[in-house]
């Protein structure tokens, strides 16, 4: 493979997106669990849900800045290195990501600052408001990036002039074909994450023997929504596929490993897709039960890859484990809200070691399973950008040489490591912490001078120093 | 390339919309990107905690606007995205790069034990460079940039030249006063005395600056020199630099007498006047020398969708953010310490 400036283009694109959605991915989902933790916190005074927010507070600024100065990256690159693809589709999804700027970023970059440094400047209820708004912000980013993302697997509502889009009707283009599925999908999967992390975290206080009221209703909490969600997830990921297989069935068949196509084809569980002869090594499938998934029917007809042109397939070698992945985490998921119900129900949840430890060790599968479905549906919908009109080698930017492309795929891979490297050390260092005691309400907010320190997060580690 | 009509009203209003926020950036990240070049040189660490703690609940909704500016850039004018950043590929890789620095220096630098100097370093490195890449970025977008069809066609290392370094370096000193006055604004003791030593000796600097850019721009293009120096213009223009006349010499006086807001007020308003004598100089182009706003301009219907929207969200905008610098307003200082 040569280096040219479209593949360290493509490179830089899916690193730089890979760091910066690990983020959004905890961030949504942990600005939600604030929020709820601060309304009961205002609703009935117990101390111990102030000092949990707080907590989770700490982690979501540290989080929060990570995922902002990442996303900055995003917004220019969009223009360096894909300027063929800015100029062609501007018009159509211009305003959806300033939509996002104007309606969500904002939002949420003031309001953050409330609930940060804000707790003893503001009533109580303006605090609890501020909370919710930060949550509402990152739920309304997630609308309007999806909805864009989701335009280019499925676009719609535009007619091209002079080889450019323009748009005929927004209704269409907002809410395009796979918008719905995508962003129930994704939020589900967000919430999840979260869910995970909440559980390791209150499960690792356990095992320890610290801090155990905090972990008692943090797991709990967690657990609670991991069992409804994860099967929730299962039967939105399936409706999802179903979307996919109707607008994008090449993708369908290099995730299924399927090269011919037809009725009752077999689900592979095992493959090495051979991209050269068109074919599958030391392949184990179950007969009919692609089509089963797919169809909801033994002898329906699914697509193969040898129906699409040479040049217009995904390429299977990578999406066929990606997609494996993320469904076996999904099963895993599964898994574990069951044994907790079973846990749960005999009162031994708190007490079964081995069970918190799976937890433990579960904290970054709600990660995993969003990279590896991200790596699915945007390797899957290659060789195009904007699917079935604009090839991704067509919108690179013509100006842009490989030195360039070079230099700037190395500074963000160094400085990425620098910056997550460190990020992740600090975040394991609060969580390895944990909550600070506080007593229960009723008591007065406390004076309006500013005795807070203006960093979120530094005050456990002087607790724990 | 024309698809809007010139004078079109829509196309002015997001001409409106997009300069204020590429403005409302300069002023606000301008003053805490100011506060990073300032940070090695404050009195004490004290100081430099102080001095970070008067932006550190706002600093991330500073750097917003600089998204809703590429964003509206992306949205209303799309062909300027397609060009102006490629264009500048090399100095905004390192205006990217440095904010991520100087961005997670905000909480890094609080839970550092022993690498606390790391991020003291990484806040000011990246402040310097991010400004420093932003004055070129400016510099070589006034000396314009080759388009041909609807794409850039210079070389990676067209923005380098002695002009846009130089309003690099200006730029540099401009937001250092802009980061000065604010903390002028925001402290009191021995680091006020402190920035108001500063923001004297930066002003002057910032006031040669401002002129050599001012007398320099005329020389790279013909048209400008024939905006500004052509009757009658010349005569409607003269107010310009009347009033940034005036502006510094109230600045000095605002310094001298030790006034609080004053001095910030009135920095803000210096760059002002430089942002529309630069508007001036441009007008109608969107991509000097070449492209106008007009031919810039994206087709009517996604100019109302977005319009739409931002006629509530703007004002909305401005009110909370206002609701929020009010919430922390007051002076800062160092004696709060850490629990």
């Amino acid at each position: 493979m040569d280096l040219d400036p479209l593949i360290l283009s493509r490179i830089q694109f899916a690193f730089t997106i890979s760091f910066h959605i690990l983020f959004p991915s905890f961030t949504v989902g942990l600005a939600c669990w604030i929020a709820l933790l601060e309304a009961l916190w205002v609703g009935t005074g117990k101390g111990i849900y102030r000092s949990l927010s707080e907590f989770w507070t700490r982690i979501f600024a540290l989080s929060f800045g990570l995922g902002v100065v990442s996303g900055i990256v995003m917004s220019y690159q969009f223009g360096t290195n894909w300027s063929r693809w800015s100029d062609t589709v501007g018009n159509v999804l211009g305003p959806l990501i300033q939509y996002e700027v104007v309606t969500a970023f904002f939002l949420e970059a003031a309001f953050l600052g409330i609930l940060l440094f804000g707790r003893d400047r503001v009533p109580r209820g303006i605090h609890l408001m501020a909370a919710c708004l930060v949550a509402l912000g990152t739920l309304l980013s997630s609308f309007w990036i999806l909805s864009a993302n989701s335009w280019m697997h499925t676009p719609a509502g535009f007619e091209i002039r002079d080889g450019r889009y323009f748009v005929t009707d927004w209704w269409q283009v907002v809410f395009n074909p796979s918008f719905p599925y995508r962003l129930a999908h994704m939020v589900t999967a967000m919430f999840l994450t979260t869910s995970f992390v909440v559980a390791g975290i209150s499960a690792f206080y356990l095992l320890k023997r610290r801090h155990l009221d905090h972990a008692r209703l943090g797991l709990g909490m967690a657990l609670a929504l991991i069992t409804v969600l994860a099967p929730l997830q299962i039967f939105l990921g399936d409706e999802h596929g179903l979307n996919t297989l109707e607008h994008q069935p090449a993708k369908i068949a290099a995730m299924e490993g399927n090269w011919e196509g037809g009725p009752r084809a077999p689900l592979v569980l095992f493959a090495i897709p051979d991209v050269e002869k068109e074919t599958n090594h030391l392949e184990v499938g179950i007969p009919a039960l692609s089509s089963l998934i797919l169809t909801h029917d033994f002898n329906g007809t699914v697509p193969g890859l040898k129906q699409f042109p040479a040049d217009e397939r995904p390429d299977p070698r990578i999406i066929f484990w990606t997609f494996r992945l993320m469904v076996g985490i999904g099963l895993l998921m599964l898994t574990v809200a069951v044994v907790h119900l079973v846990l749960r129900f005999r009162g031994q949840l708190f007490t079964t070691d081995w069970f918190l430890r799976v937890l433990v060790g579960c904290m970054p599968i709600g990660f995993i399973a969003i990279l590896a479905g991200w790596f699915t549906t945007e390797i899957g919908r290659q060789p195009w950008v904007v699917y079935g009109h604009l090839k991704t080698a067509d919108a690179v930017t013509p100006s842009l040489t490989t030195e360039a492309a070079l230099i700037s795929l190395l500074s963000f891979v160094v400085a990425y490591t620098l910056i997550y490297g460190a990020g992740t050390y600090y975040l394991i260092r609060l969580l390895r912490t944990g909550p600070t005691h506080i007593h229960d309400a009723p008591q007065p907010p406390e004076a309006q001078s500013p005795k807070r320190p203006l960093s979120a997060t530094d005050q456990s580690i002087e607790a724990a120093e | 390339m024309q698809e809007i009509a010139e004078g079109s009203l829509l196309t002015l209003i997001w001409v409106g919309i997009v300069g204020f926020a590429v403005f409302m950036y300069v002023l606000m990240d301008g003053f805490d990107l100011g506060i990073g070049i300032l940070y090695p040189f404050a009195p004490t660490e004290e100081d430099r905690d102080t001095m970070m703690n008067t932006v550190a609940p706002v600093w991330d909704f500073n750097e917003t606007w600089l998204v809703l500016g590429g964003a509206g850039l992306f949205a209303a004018f799309p062909i300027a995205y397609a060009v102006v950043l490629p264009a500048m590929y090399l100095p905004l890789l390192v205006m990217l790069i440095a904010l991520i620095f100087r961005g997670v220096a905000f909480e890094f630098r609080f839970k550092a034990r022993a690498g606390r100097h790391w991020w003291n370093r990484s806040f000011f490195l990246g402040s310097l460079l991010a400004t420093f890449a932003q004055g070129v970025v400016l510099g070589s977008f006034i000396q314009g940039i080759p388009v041909y069809g609807r794409q850039f066609v210079g070389g990676m290392l067209h923005w380098l030249s002695p002009f846009s370094l130089f309003c690099g370096v200006a730029l540099v000193v401009g937001y250092a006063l802009l980061g000065a006055t604010w903390l002028i604004w925001r402290t009191i003791g021995p680091l006020q005395d402190w920035c108001f030593r500063m923001a004297r000796m930066l002003m002057l600097v910032v006031l040669a600056g401002v002129a050599v850019v001012s007398l320099w721009t005329p020389f790279l293009l013909p048209q400008i020199a024939e905006r500004w120096f052509s009757l009658p213009n010349l005569i409607f223009l003269s107010p310009v630099p009347i009033l940034t006349a005036v502006l510094a010499v109230a600045l000095w006086r605002a310094i001298d007498r030790s006034r609080d807001v004053a001095p910030f007020v009135l920095s803000m308003a210096l760059f002002g006047l430089s942002y529309l004598g630069l508007a001036i100089s441009l007008w109608p182009h969107l991509i000097p020398p070449g492209v106008t706003v007009w031919e810039a301009a994206a087709p009517p219907e996604t100019q109302v969708f977005l319009l739409v929207g931002m006629a509530f969200l703007i004002p909305a905008i401005l009110g909370y953010t206002a609701y929020s610098y009010w919430i922390f307003r007051g002076k800062v200082t160092g004696a709060f310490g850490y629990h």
